[in-house]
């Protein structure tokens, strides 16, 4: 597996911990799935370290912990949360979300790159949220980033992977560098499918958070994950139009 | 007679206080910040009685537990029995197919919505939740403050040590000192006064990220909740939690964009990690805590617990520790 800035992750699932019933059943999530990376947003549970009880919480999931800007919407303040999250967490680590569009929460990648260029000079490690588009991916690589974050659909969609194709190409176009799904995953074989395509971790929360059964939800993600990247490193065969029977059929006993 | 000291007068140390009493204990309620009063987060509670709304994202126990709590308040303060309801915007219909999944005693709503609330605008689809009720949360703490008193039950701001032998501990997140596992969970309100919308009953907004609800008080006045956040900062509202509060009464009736700000309310809901109350005895104190964001709802089964353990010794299911 490829290494994230020097650490090779546990697994391929990083777990989002927002939006679940209680701290216990997050707890209970990452237990029992095994998610190997925790994102927590600094943003929404309040500036100047008033969301102790609950950091302490995700501290002591001793899983790997990728803070993020989630909610941040100009360089500036996604720089602020990066160093606020420096130092809550004693991580360089940094998932850099910046908000564009209010609806689609899609990223905007001019502020993306601009960003992750002076977190990067900085010290930081930055993992950015980023579109699809290869060009965006350079100049984040260019802008010091070793890893790449493409959504697969919008925040909390559940939609899955709106742009296989573009996935693709991502994944040709940079075949060293650790990619992640991040985003849009609603379903299990959404997550099995960024896996077939050679991705290196998905990102998840909502679906699992918002899930009826949170902790049922994280270990049929983890099993899709599991699926997918074994099936992907044992070289699954290629799509084809007509039917190729799996046993011979010339050289058959004839017997009617 | 064991006189039993009950410390914090929000709502549930006046619910345990009321349960002893009512089953003839001799009661006295310490509280240094003297009567109910804004100093306590029940103040500045929603007051609904809505134990299958709450299904949608609490365990089973609230749901069961809750049912409790409208025969409970009936004969303490006034109720109104009017349900909830509630809508979604058409964006955000794949939640309410969501909600009616996880919940029950509903029945799904059309053009019925126009019928219950004539001022709710451009809703066509909902759920009413016809069994529900709703209280003013002030005027239920002080109906249970002068019920107590009128049983003579006497209220003090300071205790001498020697009164802590059978004391009942429902200080909330003060407890903390004792009960490590307690956290607090933000919540930030609005109070509105709003005379050209008239809405009769608690109508939930469908909401991404919190349970976005707004309550009739009488006279105009609403109140409208609630945040969640995972943060212990209590001193003020953030703007984008008043955008979002006053954005869901605008989305319900563009009228509640005249509406008076009367009250910004922000306290810290004590919580345990599953979110759920619990009842610890600890030497010679039990210690009552972790009402959530279900203060009215759970607190008639919260103080039907503590009175079984303190005068029966019986051990309700709240109870997760005993080392008397």
């Amino acid at each position: 597996m490829k290494r994230f800035y020097g650490t090779e992750l546990p697994n391929p699932l990083m777990l989002g911990t927002a939006q679940y019933p209680s701290p216990a059943i997050l707890e209970q999530a990452f237990r029992e799935s095994g998610a190997g990376v925790a994102t927590v947003s600094l943003r929404r549970e309040g500036a100047g370290g008033t969301g102790q009880a609950f950091w302490q919480m995700i501290q002591d999931l001793s899983v790997l912990i990728l803070p993020n800007t989630a909610g941040c919407h100009t360089v500036n303040e996604a720089i602020t949360t990066a160093h606020m999250a420096r130092e809550v967490f004693d991580t360089k680590w940094i998932k850099l979300e910046l908000i564009g569009h209010t609806d689609s929460l899609q990223p905007d990648v001019f502020q993306l790159v601009e960003a992750a260029r002076i977190l990067t000079e900085d010290g930081f490690q930055v993992f950015p949220y980023t579109t699809e588009d290869l060009i965006v991916a350079e100049r984040l690589l260019d802008a010091g980033c070793e890893v790449l974050m493409p959504w697969g659909a919008p925040i909390g969609s559940g939609r899955g992977l709106n742009n296989e194709y573009a996935l693709r190409a991502m994944r040709a176009e940079f075949p060293d560098v650790p990619l992640v799904v991040d985003a849009g995953i609603g379903l299990p074989s959404h997550a099995a499918h960024a896996m077939e395509l050679g991705y290196d971790a998905v990102l998840l929360n909502t679906a699992v958070a918002r899930a009826g059964d949170p902790v049922a939800m994280a270990r049929a993600m983890m099993s899709a994950i599991e699926a997918g990247k074994l099936a992907h490193d044992a070289d699954p065969i290629e799509a084809r139009d007509m039917a190729e029977a799996s046993t011979p059929v010339i050289g058959k006993a004839f017997l009617a | 007679m064991t006189i039993w000291s009950v410390i914090g007068a929000g709502v549930a140390g006046l619910a345990v206080a009321t349960e002893l009493a009512a089953r003839g204990a001799e009661v006295q309620v310490f509280d240094p910040s003297g009567p109910p009063g804004p100093h306590g987060c029940s103040w500045w509670a929603g007051g609904m009685l809505a134990p299958w709304c709450e299904f949608e994202n609490a365990e089973e126990p609230v749901v069961r537990l809750g049912q409790e709590a409208i025969g409970w308040w009936a004969d303490k303060t006034q109720l109104q029995r009017s349900g909830t309801l509630v809508v979604a915007s058409r964006r955000d219909l794949p939640d309410l197919r969501r909600f009616a999944r996880r919940t029950e005693g509903f029945r799904e709503v059309g053009a019925e919505i126009a019928e219950l609330e004539p001022d709710l605008h451009g809703f066509t689809q909902g759920l009413y939740f016809e069994a529900e009720a709703h209280l003013n949360p002030r005027k239920a703490l002080l109906d249970l403050y002068n019920g107590l008193l009128d049983k003579g039950v006497t209220f003090h701001k300071k205790m001498a040590p020697s009164q802590l032998k059978n004391a009942i501990d429902c200080r909330g997140l003060h407890a903390r000192e004792v009960l490590h596992d307690l956290r607090g969970v933000k919540g930030e309100m609005l109070v509105i006064r709003c005379p050209d919308v008239s809405l009769t009953r608690p109508v939930r907004l469908l909401h991404p990220r919190m349970p976005l609800y707004i309550v009739p008080r009488g006279d105009g006045v609403y109140m409208l909740g609630a945040t969640m956040i995972e943060s212990e900062d209590s001193s003020r509202i953030t703007a984008r939690s008043m955008l979002e509060l006053l954005s869901a009464a605008y989305a319900l009736n563009p009228a509640f964009g005249e509406a008076e700000v009367l009250e910004i309310g922000v306290d810290l809901r004590p919580a345990f990690p599953d979110n759920l109350p619990r009842i610890r005895r600890l030497g010679h104190t039990i210690y009552a805590n972790g009402l959530y964001r279900h203060g009215y709802l759970l607190a008639p089964a919260l103080a039907r617990g503590v009175a079984d353990l303190a005068l029966n010794n019986t051990h309700s299911e709240m109870v997760d520790e005993d080392r008397a």
